[in-house]
Order: structure tokens, then sequence, then C-alpha cells
């Protein structure tokens, strides 16, 4: 190509104008990904820049709480027992006798665990069933959507329950990693058909491109189409949905926590913190409101992310 | 139509069989012994261990076990809880108070859900916009029992403004609070649901034509526009029946309205699991009946669809 600018130094483009300019006219050196499109559409929204911060907050408390916090969550003084916020305790102290403040601040570590892995182990599941789903199409699409559509027709939060109470009774005293694992898969195991149903109609959508047919004439095995034409293209929906999956996870593990099936004691968990102060909302609301903001704050995030990576993504929005 | 129901009917059979299978599966035949932890802090007794076992024929293979169950499910026998009350007793009892509680939600869920998104939809952009957008989001991240409990702390016990818990008698005044608690997710989602398709219809041809032949605004969008920007909106409250169902637990927990989410809860707490199971399995049909009769629904607002 003899484009002299391909040759000048520095960023071609600085904004999204420019990409569409430079696309319109003539594609400067390498052009412009979906990927780089969507980069520099986030980078000047500021629900994104807001969510960005918001999340490497929470990801920082997750990795180390020592950082804000260096009162042991589970010292108990039983003697302050639901003392209000003041100086020493800025969010008070709980009914055991124990920091709120600190408390909600280790309470990160397991949400974000949990919501992450469940959510990828769900995409994991949910991705590869949907890419065979899609890809082969005919009796194994219908298998698989058949049997997707067992577990879509049990509600969530009512299968959680049910299968949740049988692997961990409410009166068995699983170890805090055993409990963890459980809530974990319980959650993959329900979530994983609303991942397949997306990422199989994201390969349908491209399934039947012209660069999928020419990789296929020029014999490429299923396995390089699949990973390496198909999922990269087909890779923006799943990622989206799977952003909001993360908030909604880390919501659902605290309801489930809260009624008492999830999570147990010696677990830090913010639906737990405030399962456990529902009966002194009137005399102490302090136990639950800090634990309750922190988790409404942390679900805000990653459905804020989630709407802005969607609407960089989503070039029919734009 | 006819056929379309009937084909739709059918289909439904693999998945209720699969479902309630699903359930029964889950409870008493997932590896380990089904009556650890069934009966509190103390080991199950062997009467109450014999009797499950009778019940439940657990002693047969799985899939006579639960031939047997769907038998006994079929004759509305829905066995008995903990202290030998039957189920089905309960659920007469407890149903119309989840109904009244769901009706109120759903209500909401139609006249907020369903009014933000159209006023918004057509005049995007404003400040009404910006606020509801904003306000969505907000509902969309606080789960259903914080919104409950701020709301029953502030209205119920700062303010005094509602009864912090709703009286045995349920009158339709004191299920306001309560029944947006529950429908607060939704009512986020149809609200943005509504806005994107009415913006999106606003730019349809139907809808230009309708305004150049010279129409009074209030026909293009009451008729034109509104019947096809709500099919999303339909669709979503219908399949998320279910969903309330589920939030009745957490909801009814927290105000203590005597209904099926609570007895759930209940049994739960109190490690009942044979009182939980048949509530349930209801609960899924419920679910799948309304996910039945949204897909019908669609033929009477787009007569396009052919279900051929």
């Amino acid at each position: 190509m003899s484009d002299p600018t391909a040759l000048q130094p520095g960023p071609v483009t600085t904004d999204a104008q420019a990409t569409t300019e430079s696309q319109a006219t003539a594609p400067v050196g390498k052009p412009s990904s979906l990927w780089s499109d969507a980069w520099h559409e986030l980078r000047r929204k500021p629900l994104f820049i807001i969510s960005s911060v918001l999340l490497l907050v929470i990801l920082v408390m997750a990795a180390f709480p020592q950082l804000f916090t260096s009162v042991n969550p589970e010292w108990a003084d039983l003697k302050k027992s639901l003392q209000p916020p003041s100086s020493e305790h800025i969010f008070g102290i709980d009914i055991q006798g124990r920091d709120v403040f600190a408390r909600t601040i280790y309470g990160a570590r397991t949400s974000i665990l949990v919501g992450v892995l469940a959510t990828l182990a769900s995409t994991l599941i949910g991705g590869l069933f949907g890419i065979v789903a899609g890809y082969l199409g005919r009796w194994a699409d219908t298998l698989i959507s058949r049997f997707a559509e067992i577990f879509l027709g049990l509600p969530y939060v009512l299968g959680a329950i049910i299968v949740l109470s049988t692997l961990a009774p409410v009166s068995s005293d699983p170890s805090r990693l055993r409990i963890m694992v459980i809530v974990i898969l319980v959650m993959a195991l329900l979530g994983w058909p609303i991942l397949m149903r997306i990422s199989r109609s994201a390969i349908l959508a491209v399934k039947h491109s012209d660069y999928v047919m020419a990789a296929r004439g020029l014999g490429a095995s299923p396995m390089r189409i699949v990973f390496r034409h198909l999922l990269p293209n087909a890779l923006a929906p799943i990622i989206v949905v799977a952003t909001i999956t993360v908030g909604s996870y880390i919501g659902v593990e605290a309801t489930l926590s809260f009624l008492g099936v999830g999570l147990r004691s010696p677990v830090i968990s913010w639906g737990l913190a405030i399962s456990e102060h529902a009966n002194y909302l009137r005399t102490a609301p302090h136990a639950l409101l800090f634990p309750a903001a922190f988790l409404s704050a942390t679900v805000l995030t990653f459905v804020m992310l989630g709407d802005a990576v969607r609407d960089a993504l989503d070039p029919k929005l734009r | 139509m006819g056929r379309y129901t009937l084909r739709r009917l059918l289909q439904l059979i693999p998945v209720i069989l699969g479902t309630t299978f699903l359930i029964h599966f889950l409870v008493w035949n997932l590896p380990g012994d089904p009556f650890a932890g069934r009966c509190g802090e103390r080991p199950c007794n062997p009467a109450y261990i014999e009797r499950m076992t009778e019940l439940y024929n657990l002693n047969d293979p799985l899939i006579i076990q639960y031939g047997k169950y769907l038998l006994n499910l079929l004759q509305g026998n829905f066995g008995e809880d903990f202290r030998g009350v039957p189920v089905a007793e309960t659920m007469a009892e407890v149903w119309p108070n989840t109904v009244k509680l769901a009706v109120v939600a759903l209500s909401i869920e139609i006249i907020i859900g369903i009014g933000a998104g159209v006023l918004t939809g057509l005049k995007r952009g404003g400040f009404l916009d910006n606020l509801v957008m904003i306000s969505t989001l907000f509902l969309m991240s606080l789960p259903v029992f914080v919104i409950g409990y701020l709301l029953q702390l502030t209205l119920g016990l700062q303010l005094g403004i509602i009864r912090p818990t709703v009286s045995p008698e349920m009158p339709w005044s004191e299920l306001i609070v309560p029944g947006f608690v529950l429908a607060s997710l939704q009512v986020a989602f149809t609200a943005r649901l509504t806005r994107a398709s009415i913006a999106e219809n606003m730019r349809a041809d139907y809808v230009r034509t309708a305004v150049a032949k010279g129409l009074p605004r209030r026909r293009v969008v009451g008729v034109h526009l509104l019947r096809n920007s709500l099919i999303p909106a339909v669709t979503f409250l219908g399949t998320e029946v279910g969903a309330l169902m589920a939030g009745a637990i957490v909801t009814e927990g927290i105000f203590n309205i005597n209904g099926v989410g609570q007895t759930i809860y209940r049994g739960i707490i109190t490690h009942d699991a044979t009182a939980v199971v048949p509530m349930v399995t209801v609960l899924v049909l419920v679910y799948l009946l309304a996910t039945l009769l949204v897909d019908l629904l669609y033929a009477v607002l787009d007569p396009r669809i052919r279900y051929e």
C-alpha cells in the first residue's frame, strides 16, 4: 500500500470519529477491529470510567483487605454487641461484637470469588454446549436445547434452594472451602442454559458467513473453524452477558446466604451479615445497612460495566 | 390457533416430566444419605425414615419411584409435612395470599414499568429519560431483600407511613409496598424493554405512514405504536412470573405475609423437605403454564405471527 499516512509514527486514530473516517476512505495500516473500536468508544463513556474505577476498588478490596482495615474481622467482643457507629468503629459493631467495617471489607472477597467463579463455570459449560449445539445443529442442537429447557423451567432461586438444601442441609456444618465450592457449582449448574442460549445464537449468526465457508473450503478442521473463526466473532455477546451475570450472581449468592441455604457462618459474606441482623433492624440498622450498601454498589458496578460494554460492542446501537 | 395450542401443550409435557423428575431426583436421589439433616438438629427417627421411604417408595428403582410420585401428584396427593398436616391443605390456605400479592406486583409492573417505558421511549434524551434510566439502574442492582428492608425501615419504622408487617387480613392498601418490593427488579427491566421497543418502532415505516396520513398523535401512539411495541414487554412479564414467585420467598418473609413463599422458607429453615418439594413443584408448573400463556398471547397481539 502506498498510503503515506501508514508510515507516520504515533497513533493514527485518536477517537471513534477518526476511526470511522479512516475506514471510510482507505484502510490505514491494520484496520481497526471491533475490539479496538469498542475500546475507543468505551474510553469516552463516563459510565464505563465510573464503573471501572469502582471495580478496581472492589478488586483491591477483595485481594488485599488488610490495606483498608487492620482490625481482625473474626475478633469478637460481646460486651460491645450492636454498638452504633463511633470514631473507633466507624460502621459500628455487629450482634456478635465484631467490627462491621472490617467484616464488610472482608466480605468483598467472598462475593467476588463466588460471582466470578460461578460465572466462569457457567460460561464454560454453557459456551461449550452452545458451540456444539450451534455448530453441529440437527439432533445435537435438539438434544441440548431440550435439555437446557428443563433447567430453564426451574426458577433460579427456587432450584438453588432445592439443590442446596439437599447438598448442604441447613443443619450441617461444612467447612469454608466446601460450602463455597458447593454454592459455586450449584449456581453454575442452574445458570449454564442462559449462556448456552446466548452462545448458540451467536454461533448461528456467524456460522454461514463467507469466511467460514472459505475456511471450510480450504479444508480447515472443525476445531480450527470453531476456535479461529467462529469463536472470536461470536465472543462479544457472550462477554456482555457474562459481565452482567457476575453482578446478578453476586446478588443471588447474597439472597441464598440471606435465606440460610447458601454460605454459612465462618465464611464472611454480605448476605449472611444482612440475614444475621434482620431481627435487629429497629435497634441496630447499621449492622444491616452497611453490608447492604456495599452489596448493592458491587452489583451496580457490574451491571453498569455490562451496560457500557454492550453499548460499545453492539454496532446496531451506534 | 387451536392446532398451535395443542402442539404447544404437547411440547410442554416433556418439559414438565423433565422438571419434576429433576426435582424428585435432586431431593431424594443425590449421592449420600437423603435423611442426613432432614430432621433438625437430631438424626431422623426410624419411624419417620420408614414412613418417608414408604411414602416416596425410596426402595424401588428410580423410574418406578418417579412414576409413583408423578401418579400421586396427578391425583392431587401432595404428601404430608413434618407434623402430618397434608400439604394440599396448607397450600389451599396460603395460595390465595400469594396470588393477591402477585396481582399487586404485576399491576405495579404494568402501570409503572410500561408507563415509564412509553413516556421515555417517546421522548429520549430528556430529563425524565435520564431519571428513569438511572433509577432503573439502581433498581436492577439492589437485591430484593435490601429494598425490602430499606422500605420497611424508612417507611415503616422511622416515618410510620405503612405498617412494618402486613396484617393477617391482607387489605389491599397494605400490600402496595410489599408488591412494589416484589416487582422492583421487573419494573426496571419492563421500563427499559418498553423504552427500547418504542424507540425502535418510532422509526418504523407504518408509524411514518400513520403520521403522514394525518392521524392524531394519540391514535398513532395508542393504537399503531403501542400494540406493536408491547410484545417484548408482555413476553418478559409472562416469563418472569416464575421469578416473581421465587422473589415472594424473600418479600413474604420480610413483610410477614402467610403465603407460598413464606411456607417454603419456613420449610427450609425447619428442614422440612417433604413440605417444600410439592410446593416448589406447583410453583414450577405455574411458571411453565404462564410461559405457554404468553406464547399464545403473541397471536392476539401480533397476527403476523403464524403458528404453522
